[in-house]
């Protein structure tokens, strides 16, 4: 069989066979070898907004970590009361000041110290939470998007009841038998976070499942185990990504909301969210008491929520940024 | 349209089911002594065995199950055990509160996230539409109770000790009883509520309402002369809500889970703030009817929602 | 050409590579909540074929015809609802899946769409290292060696081993989807519609690979694509295929001289003629109506309510796929009614009603004359 046969009318057809690899005009770009991550990380790189609150993170990673050092450094621990020095004669907080920069609280204890170890409870239950809801969600739903048929059917059914359950509630009759904790809390917020992330990854594993390359992949033998590691995972690590950066902060509201109601970490650990609790009774007399561990949750989940916008439109530009105009 | 409403009600039905296994398997079959959980910490020995009798935990699993659904369906919750009043009185005057803060804020959150999206996409990269991504950042980031806080401080008490004596810093009034009262008091609850889920309806709706602006056939309804107003109302906007519904049901539970957390801040005595207080109380009877409570209200409410939206959008009922 | 039968003379077994024996593959069609099957869409429904060692055989038809599903059926990437596919002398009809894997080195496919078809999160070198890879062929500098040596071979320049899908050109996409097709060296390669998804102008070089290909390394190709243009230039013998079912094979220049089938009258009257002077003289055939759907198909034969020669038999009595009179063995069509040469099908008139007739009002008032326009009952 032979080419030489082309109708030389069809001059489509018959276009010179090229020697060179650069063909059809369309010259190969001169990047080497740039992966889709090393684009994105690019991208990141410029990105204002994602350098800023990535060093926010960091340093309030930093302090959460070095958290025992302050306390020393400040010379008061997150647990130590100052009847004398931390209340004034009335029994109420003192505000700010040489001893007590951030002021006391209702036991006068230290602020500052209780803040900065606020930051791990907030920290280890946002990450962790998140951590698992995205590793069970992309496990689930990958899954049932993978296999399809009565898998599918009967988990995503069970991901449609998760979704329909009252979380807050449940999260507190659950507390109300087990008893409040931080691996509670990490519990309570995971279970009631995967069913999204199970949703969203099925959804696309059962596009990507019909993809050629995948049908490539099967032409050429490749195993179930295979195909979903090799083919499938490469591709649902950005939307993973991204669903675990907007789950980071969701998750320390979670955890926050619990302890504010009384349901997570137990006193005296502190948490930003018992401490604002502690704090209702005195919002009239001690405003620092409130200030300061509602602007550090409030700069947190902040800085996560602009990271993860960021990321998102970093590893897809397609996406329309949810917060930037 | 009738096998979709089938299909829809039979699922509700099977969530509610699924519910009153679970929450039966949590407190009655949990390997805890239930009749001691339910009779309270300082109950004596006779009390939990007459408790345990009054259960029929004695009885098989089944058994037990089959009857307190049977009990469920008529509404008996059971007692109190703080002055064994029935739960079905304590939840009954608890519920218009939560209802009240929880529905004013739903209209709310509605009115400014749908409101605030449409500016924003009708005059895309101006300055009313950079203040409305930064407002829907600040306040998505915020946690209700702490945005409820914030509220407390700056909106009761700062102006109240500047003499505005505009809010009151909590409780509540009776609807019928004082209907100005009654919104006065539950003017920053409903904000405080309401503002946070706004942010996630107003991103939403900017980004539909633009897309669907964007379309031909809006152009041609441009082209035709009709007024600005008029197109962005009768056209872009109905396509924009569908959306939007979708959303709303998925957000009925934080709209709960978002009055729970409220009423403890404004000491407002609604369903969340009893929940609250029967935790400590360990008053098991009392929460596991909010459970179910709560629940059913979830259910019901979703299912309206998805019949609205198969309304709005005749595709959803192939599927 | 590589012409391993002789024409006309029956194909004798040990030079057929792939054997189909009506092959049928039905994909139900579930819904509700318990997937009741509601229908089926009988995407392939009784194909019978051989592709002989070192031929190419192309297969053509309108896009939704059962191409690609009966390339998959051969290449077992389904699981056949009837029928056998005997591969170098092996039914491999019924393998499992496990006991498939090692025949698929065998029979490897190319697809269409190049973006597609390579995962993009994926270096080049190791999407078509992969056979390697699946195969526990080689590991480490010997796959790299392996697979620089194939991109060579497929005109891509070696040293962009480690780029990515999205920093070559479509053309160069398609190329390393060739090389990974040939990595084991197969027996078979099934094109399917490889060159469809290019620019025009780079569908030539493509094609020139693919011969290239085969005179080096003795392969045997099914070839698939939607239109007779592409697939007469490689093919040594092309099936046309209509509504899941082979309606003519024969080979190139036969079925160029005498097309026996409306159908394949038709398509080759829808292929372009340069030559405006013969393009004028050319019988334009516009086909009435759209194709049917594949869950319901036409009784009978499939192609009567667009056929401009169907009568009454044709509505009841499925044709089978034969020689006709004065054809060469290998020549079969489908066909009641076979369109003898000289025939001018554009006169022709359906003795039956065909329902799309309205629609074909529309297309024939601005075709060119001697369109087959409706039939005014008269
Ligand atoms: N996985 C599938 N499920 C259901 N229907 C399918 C599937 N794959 C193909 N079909 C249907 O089968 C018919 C033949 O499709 P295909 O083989 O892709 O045609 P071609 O390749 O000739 O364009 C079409 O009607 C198509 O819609
Ligand atoms: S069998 Fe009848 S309908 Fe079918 S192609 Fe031949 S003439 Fe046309
Ligand atoms: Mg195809």
């Amino acid at each position: 069989m032979s080419v030489s046969s082309i109708d030389p009318a069809q001059s489509a057809l018959s276009a010179p066979e090229p020697s060179t690899f650069g063909e059809e005009g369309e010259a190969a770009k001169e990047i080497q070898g740039r992966s889709p991550w090393q684009l994105a990380w690019a991208r990141l790189r410029q990105d204002k907004v994602a350098i800023g609150s990535a060093v926010v993170i960091l340093l309030i990673t930093l302090v959460a970590i070095g958290a025992p050092l302050i306390a020393h450094l400040v010379g008061h621990g997150p647990g130590d009361t100052y009847p004398f020095i931390g209340e004034d004669s009335y029994g109420l907080p003192i505000g700010p000041n040489r001893t007590f920069l951030l002021g006391a609280d209702d036991l006068g204890r230290d602020v500052l110290v209780r803040v900065v170890y606020g930051a791990r409870v907030s920290l280890i239950a946002g990450v962790v939470a998140s951590a698992l809801a995205v590793l069970a969600g992309g496990i689930v739903g990958m899954l049932a998007g993978y296999f399809g048929t009565a898998v599918d059917t009967a988990l995503s059914r069970f991901m449609d009841v998760i979704l329909s359950f009252p979380l807050l509630l449940f999260a507190i009759a659950l507390v109300s038998l087990v008893g409040p904790s931080l691996t509670v809390s990490i519990a309570v917020i995971a279970f009631f976070s995967w069913a999204v992330v199970g949703r969203i990854v099925r959804g696309q594993t059962l596009s990507l499942r019909e993809k050629e390359f995948v049908e490539a992949a099967r032409s050429l033998g490749a195993s179930d185990l295979r195909i979903i590691f090799v083919d499938i995972l490469p591709n649902l690590v950005a939307p993973l990504i991204v669903y675990a950066t907007l789950l980071i902060p969701a998750s320390i509201v979670f955890e926050a909301t619990l302890s504010f109601l009384g349901l997570g970490v137990v006193p005296p650990t502190p948490t930003w969210g018992n401490m604002l609790s502690d704090s209702l009774p005195y919002y009239k007399v001690a405003w620092w008491f409130m200030l300061f561990p509602g602007g550090a949750l409030l700069i947190t989940t902040l800085a996560f929520n602009l990271l993860g916008d960021s990321v998102r439109d970093a590893l897809d530009p397609r996406y329309a940024r949810l917060f930037k105009a | 349209m009738g096998a979709f409403l089938v299909r829809r009600v039979l699922f509700g039905l099977l969530v509610l089911w699924i519910i009153s296994v679970v929450v039966f398997v949590m407190f009655f079959v949990a390997p805890h002594d239930p009749a001691r959980l339910l009779a309270g910490r300082q109950a004596t020995a006779s009390e939990i065995l007459a408790i345990r009798h009054n259960l029929g935990l004695d009885r098989p699993i089944l058994e037990q199950y089959g009857s307190w659904v049977w009990k469920l369906v008529h509404g008996d919750l059971g007692f109190s055990y703080r002055g064994s009043v029935p739960v079905r009185d304590l939840l009954g005057s608890r519920i218009p509160v939560t209802a009240s803060l929880a529905f004013g804020a739903a209209v709310i959150w509605l009115v400014i996230g749908v409101g605030a999206g449409v500016l924003a996409a009708i005059k895309p990269r101006t300055i009313a539409d950079r203040l409305v991504t930064f407002f829907a950042l600040f306040f998505y980031s915020m946690p209700t109770f702490l945005l409820g806080l914030f509220f407390l401080f700056f909106f009761f008490f700062k102006l109240y000790t500047a003499g505005f004596h505009l809010f009151p810093g909590s409780g509540y009034v009776n609807l019928k009883d004082d209907p100005l009262g009654w919104a006065d008091h539950l003017i920053l609850p409903w904000f405080a509520l309401a503002l946070v889920t706004a942010a996630v309806y107003s991103r939403l709706t900017r980004g539909t309402m633009l897309d669907v602006l964007g379309e031909d056939y809006i152009r041609t309804a441009r082209s035709k002369g009709i007024s600005e107003g008029r197109v962005i109302v009768r056209h872009a906007l109905r396509s924009a809500l569908t959306p939007v519904v979708t959303q709303f049901g998925i957000d009925l539970g934080a709209l709960l889970g978002g009055a729970i957390v409220t009423e403890n801040v404004f000491g407002l005595p609604g369903l969340g703030q009893l929940a609250v207080q029967s935790i400590s109380d360990q008053n098991l009877p009392v929460i596991i009817g909010i459970v179910i409570v709560a629940s059913l209200f979830i259910v019901v409410a979703n299912m309206c929602v998805d019949l609205l939206y198969a309304v709005l959008d005749p595709r959803v009922r192939l599927t | 050409m590589i012409h391993a039968v002789a024409p006309g003379s029956a194909p004798q077994d040990s030079d057929v590579l792939v054997r189909v024996d009506d092959v049928r593959k039905y994909f139900p069609i579930r819904t509700g909540l318990l997937r009741r099957e509601v229908g089926r869409v009988h995407a392939v429904d009784g194909v019978s074929l051989e592709i002989r060692k070192g031929e190419t055989l192309g297969i053509v038809g309108e896009t939704g015809c059962g191409k690609s599903t009966l390339a998959r059926c051969i290449a077992r990437l389904y699981d056949l609802t009837a029928g056998t596919v005997v591969f170098d002398g092996r039914d491999i009809s019924r393998l499992s899946r496990r006991r498939m894997r090692p025949l698929r080195k065998g029979i490897q496919m190319i697809f269409q769409d190049p973006i597609g078809s390579l995962n993009p999160r994926r270096r080049v070198g190791s999407i078509i290292g992969d056979p390697f890879a699946i195969h526990g062929i080689s590991r480490g500098e010997d796959r790299k060696h392996q697979v620089q040596e194939l991109m060579r071979v497929v005109g891509l320049n070696p040293e962009h081993y480690n780029r990515f899908p999205a920093e070559f050109s479509g053309g160069q996409r398609q190329r390393i989807g060739v090389a990974r097709a040939l990595a084991l060296r197969p027996k078979l390669i099934i094109a399917d519609e490889p060159v469809s998804a290019l620019d025009v102008s780079i569908q030539a070089q493509i094609l020139n690979l693919l011969t290239d290909l085969q005179d080096e390394f003795g392969l045997t190709y099914i070839f698939i694509a939607h239109d007779l243009s592409v697939v007469r230039h490689v093919s040594d013998r092309i099936a046309v295929m209509y509504l899941g079912k082979i309606v003519e094979v024969a080979s190139v220049s036969e079925l160029y001289a005498r097309p026996r089938h409306p159908y394949t009258n038709a398509l080759l009257s829808a292929v372009p003629v340069p030559d405006p002077d013969q393009a004028d003289q050319r019988e334009r055939i516009i086909l009435v109506g759209d194709v049917p759907s594949p869950i319901n198909p036409p009784s009978g034969c499939r192609f009567h309510p667009r056929c401009p020669k169907a009568q009454n038999l044709c509505t009841e009595v499925d044709p089978p796929l034969e020689v006709k009179k004065d054809d060469r063995a290998e020549h079969v069509a489908a066909c009641h009614f076979p369109v003898e040469v000289g025939e001018k099908l554009s006169r022709a008139r359906a003795g039956i009603a065909q329902p799309e007739r309205q629609a074909a009002v529309e297309v024939s008032h601005e075709a060119v004359e001697g369109a087959i326009g409706p039939k005014e009952k008269t």
